[in-house]
């Protein structure tokens, strides 16, 4: 059902602003060699398409390129059998060995932590990393989980009722980031 | 037979009149004095009931109804099957041998009839095995059955694989002026067959029953009823070929009738797609070529006939895996309503074919001089609404079984009453009570 | 196409699926596959879930894969068979599936011998129901299977020559593949003994052969079907023998397979019969790679019905 914009919070020029920001926290965060470890997964599907955005920052802000790769939490999730029906699953792609590896998760929108919590029992079905940090554009608030992000690049206190979407343009057009009522079905 | 107590005389007014026996199709008036046919004129205090818009017709015969009893009580008894019988409209039936124990002996007839006398609501006429403990192998006491009171014999169910026992039968048989009912099936053909071979049992996994199985032993009876000059009749034809076979051996004189079943008029094997083991039946449901065919048949009166295979089946027996469910679905309460629907009010028969098939026609297999409405006769008679539209549900139904067919389906045609020897058994009629 | 959402609380064949659901569900065995190729081979997502095997006709394959499907999503599992169910004891089906759902079970697997089994239990019950073959009707997760494999080995369906050898009459391998596959565009042919070959499929679309060089010809995969001994009666053919040299693939016949078609088998193979021993193992043979990928079909099948088990 078509739903309005009701508010935005970032245009194209903000959204930018943040993930240059993120990109900067990230790369300080890990001095040195730490940065050579580091590894992204992004989230699928809009965390993905999030981390895409942070490697080219990344690697023009300091040359280096980390390794990239996706992960779906549908196998993870704690709501199986509770939902009338079923997304298709995403591609989990993590092409390298994320033993000892500085894990990057990386989403478009923290809100309620479960998909965080079913993406770190997914990482650690791969091995054992030696750190995993938390990389989000937008954290809205209404934490169900005791879970917080390392790097965040715009914080808002979005009300229960409402949804954050984020836009990218290479897949929606535009990059855009606005709440909307959550539909009523 | 079971009887109310009250004899009225009742004239039945303003009705439209059909009797194919006779050639009457007119709206006249009906008398009916100490249980049989008069002249309305002549009757002192009749109670007159006035039945204007609808059908009366002579009693309806069924010649293909399971009983089940002695032996299967929990599917079916006399009282509950006749009573479904008297509501669909009937007045007499012939039951099937295939009880436990058979009726391959004098003692079983007797048996029937005893418990008919006592708890039948319509006329129950017997028929007897063809061979003992229908095993296809030895003649049963053909005789002794005639004299015991069955009016046909047959091994329905099973089919006399052994064809010169069964040219000795239709010789012998013609001595007792009983006609031979035949199941046709030839039972290497049809071995672990579910469904009519074709289509849908190629594509629902499901093993065929193929029409060959049918037409072999069509043929086999029309050759041997030639041989022997006495009178073979099919049972429930459900492949068009049959039809086909029968028309050309009634040209040829050769003593052949046949009878259909309302569900090979209405359905088709499409039904079985979604393995709802109240379509599966034996001979199975077959294409719409064989349906239209099967049509033709009672047009052109190769078939005349209908008769419904009543087979009760327990909720239980038919709630399992396809394969495993029994044959044979109910059709005494939904005949002449799903018949009305598909035939009459499609313009493939008129009323009076359509009445003659289940009056005239089986009387005269039978060779029974009933099915007719005569002055000084037995007042047998169906009164039918054939415009009144409803909704059939198996919940209603007087039977004990359930496993119909046609459950929810709309129809229209409603059997309003039924006389037999001047009696209301059953009624819709206001002011009128049945007998149950 | 990624709109689409999974709504089947049962697979009971592939007839009743859209081609979309059938994609759905080989796009979700890939990363099932995946799984299986971790250190870790298991995933909690039907944790607290639990599954029962009831294999009212014996299997060993289908059981194994199902099995282990089961254990790889973390659910809880009960093996029964007919002999061990009260079916032996004269319980109606119903009634011993009623039974198995009052304990609480999520999905019931089952292969039955009786075709449309599963539709009347999925008709009469609440839990979930998977067909791990019915009769003569549908295999469905065999049939996903082999087209997964297909679609591995060739990157698509659309267009593909596929033949499928064998006794058709009585498969349910045949069906599921059959209807599948004409759904996804696939060209099918279906050859054997002509008494084991139903016609009536040549209305669906699939080309009727009886003759195996017409068959295997222009084929990019052909599947043989298992002869089943036990099944056969006399009157369809004369024997295995005769059967092997006129429908089986040997070094005589396998001259009309194109070097580049799949070879594939749902097992188990009779050796010399469908197939000669080189031919099972050789390069064209996509056997034991069908046998792998069921693993991941079936932990696909299992996660999407438990996904959509109506709670309330």
């Amino acid at each position: 059902m078509e739903e309005k914009i009701e508010n935005r919070l970032m245009d194209a020029r903000a959204m930018e602003l943040a993930i240059e920001r993120l990109a900067s926290k990230i790369i300080e965060h890990f001095p040195g060699k730490e940065l050579k470890k580091m590894a992204f997964l992004g989230i699928q599907e809009r965390g993905t398409w999030l981390s895409e955005r942070l490697y080219k920052r990344v690697f023009a802000q300091s040359g280096n390129k980390p390794l990239i790769g996706t992960i779906d939490t549908s196998m993870y999730r704690d709501d199986i059998g509770l939902r009338k029906n079923l997304s298709r699953i995403l591609e989990t792609s993590i092409p390298f060995d994320v033993n000892d590896r500085n894990i990057v998760l990386i989403d478009d929108v923290l809100s309620s932590g479960r998909t965080i919590r079913a993406a770190l029992d997914a990482i650690t079905d791969y091995g054992r990393p030696k750190t995993i940090r938390l990389a989000v554009l937008v954290d809205r608030g209404s934490r169900e989980f005791p879970i917080a992000a390392d790097f965040i690049g715009m914080k808002y206190v979005v009300s229960e009722k409402e949804k954050v979407h984020v836009c990218f343009k290479e897949h929606d057009g535009e990059d855009i980031v606005y709440t909307k009522n959550r539909s009523e079905n | 037979m079971v009887r109310s107590k009250e004899v009225y005389n009742y004239i039945l007014e303003k009705a439209r009149v059909i009797d194919p026996k006779n050639g009457i199709d007119e709206v006249r008036d009906i008398g009916i004095e100490n249980g049989v046919i008069a002249e309305p004129e002549k009757i002192s205090n009749a109670k007159i009931i006035n039945l204007e818009g609808l059908v009366i017709a002579p009693g309806f015969i069924d010649m293909h109804v399971h009983l089940r009893e002695p032996g299967g009580k929990d599917k079916e008894t006399i009282k509950t099957g006749t009573m479904a019988a008297a509501a669909g409209g009937f007045t007499t039936i012939v039951s099937m041998p295939n009880t436990n124990p058979l009726a391959d002996n004098p003692s079983v007839i007797e048996y029937i009839k005893s418990h008919c006398e006592l708890s039948a609501y319509v006329n129950v006429l017997p028929s007897g095995c063809i061979s003992k403990g229908s095993e296809g192998i030895e003649m049963s006491p053909i005789g002794g059955l005639k004299k015991a009171g069955i009016v046909a014999i047959t091994d329905d169910g099973k089919c006399v694989q052994n064809h010169e026992l069964m040219k000795h039968v239709l010789m012998y048989s013609k001595t007792f002026g009983l006609p031979v009912l035949d199941h046709c099936q030839d039972p290497y053909l049809a071995e672990g067959g579910l469904v009519s071979e074709g289509y849908w049992s190629s594509i629902k996994g499901l093993r065929g029953i193929p029409v060959a199985a049918e037409t072999i032993m069509v043929s086999r009876d029309i050759i041997l009823a030639e041989a022997a000059g006495w009178k073979v009749h099919i049972q429930h034809v459900s492949a068009g070929d049959s039809v086909d076979m029968i028309r050309e051996a009634q040209k040829k004189k050769i003593r052949v009738s046949a009878e259909v079943t309302p569900h090979h008029i209405a359905l088709t094997d499409e039904c079985i797609k979604d393995y709802d083991t109240n379509f599966k039946m034996n001979p199975p449901l077959r294409t719409e070529e064989d349906r239209q065919k099967l049509i033709k048949g009672l047009q052109d009166g190769t078939i005349s006939v209908i008769a419904t295979d009543h087979a009760p089946h327990t909720t239980t027996d038919k709630l399992v895996e396809f394969a495993y469910a029994p044959f044979g679905v109910i059709g005494l309460e939904t005949a002449v309503c799903v018949c009305l629907t598909e035939l009459y009010h499609k313009d493939l028969l008129s009323l009076t074919e359509l009445v003659s098939k289940f009056t005239v026609g089986p009387a005269s297999v039978l060779g029974l001089d009933i099915g007719s409405i005569e002055i000084g006769k037995k007042a047998d008679l169906t009164i039918f609404n054939p415009d009144e539209k409803y909704t059939i549900d198996s919940g209603k139904f007087y039977s004990k079984s359930r496993n119909t067919s046609f459950n929810g389906k709309e129809v229209k045609g409603r059997v309003i009453g039924t006389i037999i020897s001047g009696r209301f058994v059953f009624s819709q009629i206001d002011g009128i009570k049945g007998t149950f | 196409m990624t709109d689409m959402k999974w709504t089947r609380k049962d697979l009971i064949g592939l007839e009743d699926l859209s081609a979309d659901e059938i994609l759905f569900i080989l796009d979700t065995a890939e990363e099932f596959k995946k799984v299986n190729e971790r250190r870790v081979k298991k995933v909690p997502v039907l944790r607290g879930k639990t599954v029962i095997n009831f294999f009212v006709e014996p299997s060993t394959r289908t059981r194994a894969s199902f099995e282990l499907a089961e254990q790889r999503l973390s659910a809880d599992i009960v093996n029964m068979s007919a002999s061990s169910s009260s079916l032996s004891k004269g319980e109606t089906l119903l009634d011993t599936a009623k039974n198995i759902e009052a304990l609480q079970v999520d999905i019931i697997v089952m292969r039955h011998a009786a075709s449309g089994a599963h539709q009347f239990l999925a008709k009469n019950l609440r839990c979930g129901v998977i067909n791990a073959g019915d009769g003569a009707h549908e295999h469905p997760t065999q049939g996903l299977l082999d087209i997964f494999t297909i679609r591995q080995k060739k990157k698509k369906i659309k267009g593909l020559n596929i033949s499928i050898i064998g006794d058709i009459l009585h498969s349910r391998v045949a069906r599921s593949n059959i209807y599948a596959l004409l759904k996804l565009g696939a060209n099918v042919t279906i050859a054997g003994p002509p008494t084991l070959l139903p016609k009536q499929f040549e209305q669906i679309g699939v080309r009727v052969c009886d003759n195996l060089k017409d068959a295997v010809e222009n084929a990019d995969v052909v599947n043989l079907l298992r002869i089943q001994h036990e099944r056969q009666r006399a009157s369809y053919f004369p024997s295995i023998g005769e059967y092997a040299s006129v429908y089986g693939i040997n070094r005589e016949s396998i001259k009309y397979v194109k070097r580049d078609a799949l070879i594939m088998h749902p097992g188990p193979i009779n050796r010399g019969v469908e197939l000669e021993s080189e031919f099972a193992d050789g390069d064209q043979s996509v056997i034991l790679e069908q046998v792998t990928n069921g693993l991941a079909v079936r932990m696909a099948v299992l996660y999407l019905v438990a996904g959509c088990l109506k709670t309330n």
